[in-house]
This record gives structure tokens, sequence and C-alpha cells, in this order.
């Protein structure tokens, strides 16, 4: 993991160390790759939110990202046909099943969701597909935040600073397919879990799903 | 000096397996067909029933418990072994034809020809399989022994030369093992067609440390039953082929994942790990070799996507059946991190052969990219279903018509679907390709689990995919967008096209999804789940458009896009059956007598066709729906 190496982003020659994850290696020299599960820390990535596409020379298909270990002489681009269909599709697809409500959202202006709109020009609202009607649940029993499953987009960011960063393991993804979600065990509130309050979930969350309530 | 050891251990335990069977030498032998089919059709009954016939008449006859050959459709099956005639196979055998076979057969030497289906040797007086229209393609390699020996006791296996190829192994080098194995080309069955003896290889390569081999018998696709019925016809085979995989690869323990619902074959794998504990097969010194291995079932709770080999590993471990970015591959860090071989339950059956036979040997069958055999499930509308084993190479063509014996009832054919699931329908102009890994993902299917279903004229391709679909939608494991939420919206646009509520930008739509669902998914659920559609989208497209421009489903198929019609002319106004068959009251008598259909109570269930009596067939189907007052109009 140490020999530095040199590769090319879009034009841009960036030195990094070999077998770092190209994500982090863009991201660090201010090149911007769209992304919402990645996680530096995880040693496996989740490559879940399938938004960190890039094309690199000599592969046929866009990859991402989170998961390419840098190597090198690479060339990357970060924007092609090929990436910028695919980022618009997965884009659209989380849209679709996002409530779609900045106006009334506390993270309005700092959510991963505009930000990536905004620097792949992408709208937000849907062109292409129908919202998949998702039942309106808040939970928000704790005192000092609450939980609005009707935005989550399933990035588990929040579950890996529950388990790895607080050690306490009072969230985790349940259901299979279309029904995977975020919830306690045994779908008890949150106030029901041993939730310590710490809020490092909250400040995790890339979207409005976890928010500090006001006061 | 190891050499004479395990071969001479193998030539006594041989020895004492022949002697172990010798009570069945000279005497008649009833075989009883109680693979999972069997016993659904009642083989176990059957099995009393000569049991009781023989003690009444005294007869001194062998019973014994065997796997299915793969005439599913002629269960319970049963094969007759006297001296004196050939072995003889009888099919759909009740309690009568039990007393018959005694009596008139056992007793009397009157073998009921009328009844046999076919003879296993060649003889001069009755034809055996190989005359069967499938008999000159089929070509048994790893389904050669299920059906005859009895999975239960391992005398039959050792009998017939089993674990011979393990005996001789472990006086080669594992490199040696390892490079027959590569040298034979063996592609894995699994679906993806990976060369098992380079997976082997990196494996082999990964240092001294813990090493697991792995079977695959997780089965998921819908249809398919092949590995159940290798798993309960002849699991020492496999067995086998995992010794000897982990001889070459220098792994020390392995299991079988078989999904819990199989519960026969996992009862009788676990019986067969005992015996061959117990013949010093598995453990510690295997034959008194050097060798340690042992191997013990995992059962998986059955999901589909737990066939992936990253989620099958994460479901072993104790996580969510949910797929990982790969690399690293298994075979790098597979279970519990350490190099893993994953193979399925087919490719491991080669082994024992292979290595017995030679690397030369097995690749006389088959075609140089994919040689061997492959094992299909015919379904669908063909008249020979069942479970077949042919060269890889073999056509579609040849597959369909001759070995499957053809449609039934004088049908067109218009499609096959080929790879279960995330394989793709393939038309009538793609029939001549060869069978082969390559050629079908060429074509935009997959060999896939070998689940192959064909489709006539009265199949909707439409429907079709929206089927194949909806199960790849509720099987996701919900990990990746793509995946969760780009098979949900498409399988939406797919019911609304079926329900006439399509349009042509939605059509565009769903190709758009389908093509980045492929490229975008983490996994090979989601890169395969699109085939469906995108092969109808490009064979059938006119189907497409047919139920979006003209809300008409051509084949009469999709419920909201069909009416039932009672023709007029037809109809005799004195016979009743159609108001009887219909389950809801939607059939009523005119003042003249005759008969028609209230649209707003009909369900659409095809009874009262089906009741129609031929003579009249008054009762017909049309598409689009408003076709049917367009009649009323003319009646008027
Ligand atoms: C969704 C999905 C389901 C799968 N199901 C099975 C299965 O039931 N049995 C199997 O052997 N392989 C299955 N596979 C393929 C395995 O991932 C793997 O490629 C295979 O077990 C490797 O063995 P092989 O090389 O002998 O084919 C599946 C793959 C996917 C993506």
């Amino acid at each position: 993991m140490n020999r530095k190496v040199v590769i090319i982003i879009d034009g841009q020659k960036i030195t990094a160390r070999e077998g770092e994850k190209l994500l982090w290696v863009a991201l660090e020299n201010k090149v911007y790759i769209p992304h919402l599960c990645a996680v530096k820390e995880q040693e496996r990535p989740t490559a879940g939110c399938r938004l960190c596409f890039v094309e690199i020379e000599g592969t046929c298909n866009p990859v991402t990202a989170c998961t390419q270990p840098v190597k090198a002489g690479m060339t990357v681009k970060t924007r092609t046909p090929a990436v910028d269909r695919l980022v618009r599709t997965a884009f659209e697809l989380l849209l679709s099943e996002h409530r779609l409500n900045c106006g009334e959202c506390p993270k309005n202006g700092s959510c991963e969701l505009q930000k990536i709109a905004r620097e792949r020009g992408l709208k937000l609202n849907l062109h292409r597909l129908k919202p998949l009607s998702k039942k309106v649940i808040i939970d928000d029993s704790p005192r000092s935040f609450a939980f609005d499953a009707g935005r989550c987009v399933l990035c588990g960011r929040c579950v890996w600073a529950d388990h790895r960063i607080a050690g306490v393991g009072a969230i985790g993804f349940s259901r299979r397919g279309i029904h995977r979600r975020i919830t306690t065990f045994a779908d008890r509130e949150l106030a029901q879990s041993p939730c310590t309050e710490c809020g490092l979930c909250v400040e995790a969350c890339p979207v409005g799903a976890l928010y500090f309530k006001k006061n | 000096m190891d050499v004479s050891l395990t071969e001479r251990a193998y030539i006594k335990m041989k020895a004492a397996s022949i002697n172990n069977l010798k009570y069945l030498e000279d005497k008649p032998v009833i075989r009883v067909g109680t693979g999972t089919c069997g016993k659904a059709a009642g083989a176990l009954r059957i099995r009393e029933a000569f049991k009781d016939e023989l003690t009444r008449k005294g007869i001194d006859a062998g019973v014994v418990e065997v796997g299915c050959m793969g005439h599913c459709y002629a269960e319970p099956l049963i094969i007759i072994s006297k001296p004196g005639f050939p072995s003889l196979c009888y099919g759909k055998v009740d309690e009568v034809l039990v007393k018959r076979l005694v009596e008139d057969f056992l007793i009397n030497n009157d073998p009921c020809y009328e009844f046999a289906m076919a003879a296993l040797e060649p003889n001069d007086i009755f034809p055996t399989f190989r005359d069967f229209p499938r008999g000159v393609y089929e070509e048994k390699m790893i389904l050669e022994n299920c059906g005859f020996i009895d999975p239960e006791e391992i005398d039959f296996y050792i009998a017939r030369d089993g674990y011979s190829a393990l005996a001789d192994v472990l006086n080669m080098e594992p490199g040696e093992v390892l490079g027959e194995v590569k040298a034979s080309n063996l592609r894995g069955r699994g679906g993806a067609g990976f060369p098992a003896g380079i997976k082997w290889e990196v494996v082999r390569k990964a240092g001294n440390g813990m090493k697991y081999v792995i079977c695959n018998g997780d089965e998921g696709d819908p249809g398919a039953f092949m590995d159940r019925n290798i798993l309960e016809s002849n699991p020492h085979q496999v067995i086998e082929g995992m010794i000897i995989c982990a001889y070459a690869v220098g792994a020390s323990l392995g299991y079988l994942y078989i999904r819990s619902e199989y519960s026969q074959a996992i009862r009788r794998v676990n019986n067969a790990l005992r015996q061959a504990r117990e013949k010093n097969l598995l453990g510690a010194s295997i034959l008194g070799s050097a060798f340690c291995f042992d191997l013990e079932v995992f059962s998986g709770a059955g999901a589909f996507v737990c066939g992936e080999g990253t989620a099958l590993i994460n479901s072993m471990e104790g996580g969510m059946g949910i797929p990982q970015h790969r690399p690293p591959e298994l075979a790098v860090s597979g279970y519990l991190g350490e190099p893993t071989v994953l193979n399925n339950v087919k490719t491991f059956c080669y082994v024992p052969l292979i290595m017995r036979k030679g690397a030369d040997w097995f690749k006389k069958t088959g075609t140089p990219g994919s040689p061997g055999t492959a094992v299909f499930t015919l379904a669908g509308k063909i008249a020979g279903p069942g479970l077949v084993e042919v060269p890889m190479g073999t056509t579609l063509r040849q597959l369909i018509f001759d070995v499957g014996e053809g449609i039934p009832r004088n049908k067109k054919f218009k499609a096959v679907q080929i790879g279960g699931p995330s394989g793709g329908c393939l038309p009538e102009q793609a029939l001549d390709i060869p069978l082969d890994f390559d050629s079908l993902e060429e074509a935009g299917a997959m060999m896939g689990s070998g689940g192959l279903v064909v489709l006539d004229e009265d199949d909707c391709m439409v429907g079709m995919a929206r089927f194949f679909l909806n199960f790849t939608q509720q099987e996701s494991c919900g990990k990746c967008t793509f995946c969760r939420l780009g098979t949900k919206h498409m399988l939406e646009i797919l019911k609304a096209i079926t329900r006439g509520e399509g349009d042509m930008a939605s059509l565009e739509t769903l190709r758009e999804l389908a093509e980045d669902v492929k490229t975008g998914s983490l996994c090979n659920l989601g890169k395969t789940a699109p085939n469906p559609v995108l092969t109808t989208l490009k064979y059938f497209r006119d189907e497409y458009e047919a139920h979006i421009k003209g809300k008409c489903c051509p084949s009469l198929k999709c419920p909201d896009l069909i009416a039932y019609f009672i023709e007029p002319d037809k109809c005799s106004k004195l016979c009743n059956i159609c108001v009887g068959s219909c389950p809801v009251e939607a059939i009523y008598t005119r003042d003249n007598g005759l008969k028609a259909i209230n649209r707003d109570k009909c369900v659409k269930c095809d009874n009262c066709l089906k009741a129609c009596p031929p003579e009249y067939s008054a009762v017909i189907k049309v598409s689009p729906p408003g076709l049917v007052e367009e009649r009323e109009r003319e009646m008027k």
C-alpha cells in the first residue's frame, strides 16, 4: 500500500498510494465523484449506491471508484457518456424512493443528493420514473433526533457509525429487496433500543432521513 | 510405499463391498426410485407393496431403493432385474401392477412387456432407453449411476468403481491432479462456466494456511432440480469429487451448502458422509495416506441470491445472504477470509470421472471450448419433459425436437427460455446455435442452471418477461440501487403494458433501465435479471407494440387484454355446460336460449372455454376486449 504512483484523472496528473481506492484519491484531489454509501475506513466497500462510476482506459464498462484500487499509470475519466448515463439512472432511481419535499427538509442546502444534482447537472425530480409510494413513518421517539424513513437512501453510513464508531448496535439493515430498510431490533422505536443518542448516525446521514430536532 | 498402501486399502474395500452385495446375486432385484419425484408419486407405497407381496408369496427377492434416472414424468418407476431376463423398467406403477409383476414375472416368467418402458441392457427382445428418440442424443456421464445405485448404501457406489479415482489420486502429486483437471478444461456447471482448474490453481498457490472446498447446492432457479437429483441419487460422486479437489488444492475442510428445503438430499448426504467416514474415505489419514479432509453439510435458508458465491459465504458466516463486490474472488478470500474453492454439484461430479478416465476421454465429448456434457431440465410446451444429459454442442433444435420430442398438440414453436430467470428468450432463428457456454452468451442467453422452458404460440412474450422479472425482483437482496429499484420499476412498467396501460415512452424507459441494470448492478443477479426483458424486446418487439398500441395481447394470454365471447351461431341452445362451469355465475341464458357472458362478472378463468364440448367450440377468446362489443353490434 505504500508505493507512490502517478495516475491521471480527467487529464490531471495525481500522485497517490498504490492500492488506495480511487474514490478517496479523487476526492482528496478536489475531483468530485458522486457517492453516498462509501465510508473511507471500511475495508470492504459496500458498493451499494452505484453512483461513483468512472471509466478506466482499457476496461470496457464503467467501474465503481469506491472499489477500484489505484494502479500505476491508470488513466481515469470521471465523465463519459456511459458514466453519465449510469449515474443519471441510479440517481433517478434513488429519487423515485426518496420523499422529495426539499422545502421542508432539515437538510435542505446541505443534502448530498442536492450536491450530486448540482455537480452533475441533474434534475431533482423524476422525468422517466413514477414515484414509488412509501408510507411516511417518522420515528421521533429519541429526545434529540428523529428518523424519517421516507427520505432514507439506504446508504448504510448510519449503521457504520452506530456499529463501528459508536460501538452501540442500535440499528441495522433488515428485510430484503424492495423492503430493505434501516430498523432497530424487532422494529422497536429508537427510544426502546440500546441507542445512546450519541448523534453519530445523524451526523453520518447524507440526506434528511436522520436529523436533529430543533432547539 | 504409499502407492501400495492406498491401493491395497481400496482393493480390500471394494472386495468387501462386492461381498456385502452378494445377497442380491442370483435372485430377482427390484429397484424402486425414491428420489423426491418418486416419493411424491407414491414410491414408498409401491416399495411396501412389493415387500408385502413378496412375503405373501414367499419369494426371495431383493428390494433396493435407488434415486432418480431422469424420467420423472413416469414415477413411480421401478426396475426389475431377474436372472435370465434383461433388466426391465416400468413406469407409473401402482399396487395392481405390483401384484401382476410378482405373480406373472417373478413367479411365472412373463415380464408383462405391455407395461414395460424399456430394458436397460441391449437385447433381442425389448427396446432400451437408447432406442428412445432421446437415446440417440443422450450421453450420460454424471447421471450414469443415478437411479441405478442405492444412494444410502456406500457399497453400491464402491462396487461400481466408486472412490477408485480417489485411491489413485492419493498416489499422485497434488500438482499432477490439478494438471489433469486443467487439461480437461472442465468448466463450472453453476452457470458462468469458469474453468475449474484455473480456480483451483489460485487456491492451491495461496500458501499453506487454512483452505476450504465448498459445494454449491443452493439451486435456486425455479424449475431446476438436477442438483437435488444428483445429491439424492448419487451423493458419493459429489463427495469423491470434493475430496479430490481438496487434495489438489491442499484444503482440510469442506462444506456442502444445500438449501434446507432439500431435506431428503441433506439426509442422504449426511448419511453418505457418515458411511464415507466409517470407511476412512474422509477424516484423518484417508485410506492410510497422509491426507486429512472432512466434510459437513451446511443447510441454507433457501434464497436465490444465496447461490451467488459471496452471498453464500456471508450466509455461512452467519450474516445476511447479501453479495459483496468482487474482487477479492473467493479463491483469494472466501469462507472466513481464507482461500476457498466454490463449485457447483455437477462440476464436482465430473472430477472422479476425469481422474479415472483421463482428460482426453473427457474432451472427446462436447465442443473444444466447452467439453463434456450438459444437464438440462426440459419443461414447458414440450412432449417429453424431464432431466436429460446431452453432449455440449447439441443444438437447441435437436434438444427440443429430438430429445424432447417437440411441441405437443401440433402447436407452433415460439421461443425457448434458457438459463432460468436470468437467461434469455430465444426465437426460432436461434434454434441452430450449439448449446455451449460461449454461444449462448453471445445470443443474449446463458447456460445458467440448465433450465429450459419451451414456449409455443399461446405464450405471451411480454407476460413471460414479466413472470421472470417478477421472480428476480422478489429475490433481489436490496443492497444495490440498480437491482433493488431498477427491477422494481421495470416490473411496474411491464405490469402496466400487460394491463394495456403502457405507452411507447415507457417502453423506451424499460429498455434503458434494462441496459443500465445490466451494466450497473453489483452482482450477477442484477447483471442478468434484465436478460428476459432484453431478449424479448430484441426478438419480439412486435408483441410489446401490440400490447401498447393496439391494447391487444396477440397470444390471448394477458387477462386484462382479453375477453370471452360465445359465438351465437355455434352455441347449442340446449347445452348448459358452460353455465355450470363458471365459478362466478357470469354466464347467463338469453331469451332465445343462447348463452352469453357478463363481462363485468367474468374472472377469465378459462373454465367455460375448456368446458364447451368440442363439437360446438362456441366459446372464444378475443383481444382487445373491445372486439366483443363489435361482435355484439354485428349481431343486432
Ligand atoms: C443470483 C445467482 C444465483 C446463483 N445460484 C447458483 C446455484 O444455485 N448453484 C450454483 O452452483 N451456482 C449458482 N450461482 C453461480 C455461483 O455464483 C458460482 O458461480 C458457482 O457456484 C461456481 O461454481 P462453478 O464454477 O462450478 O459453476 C449463482 C449465481 C448468481 C449470481
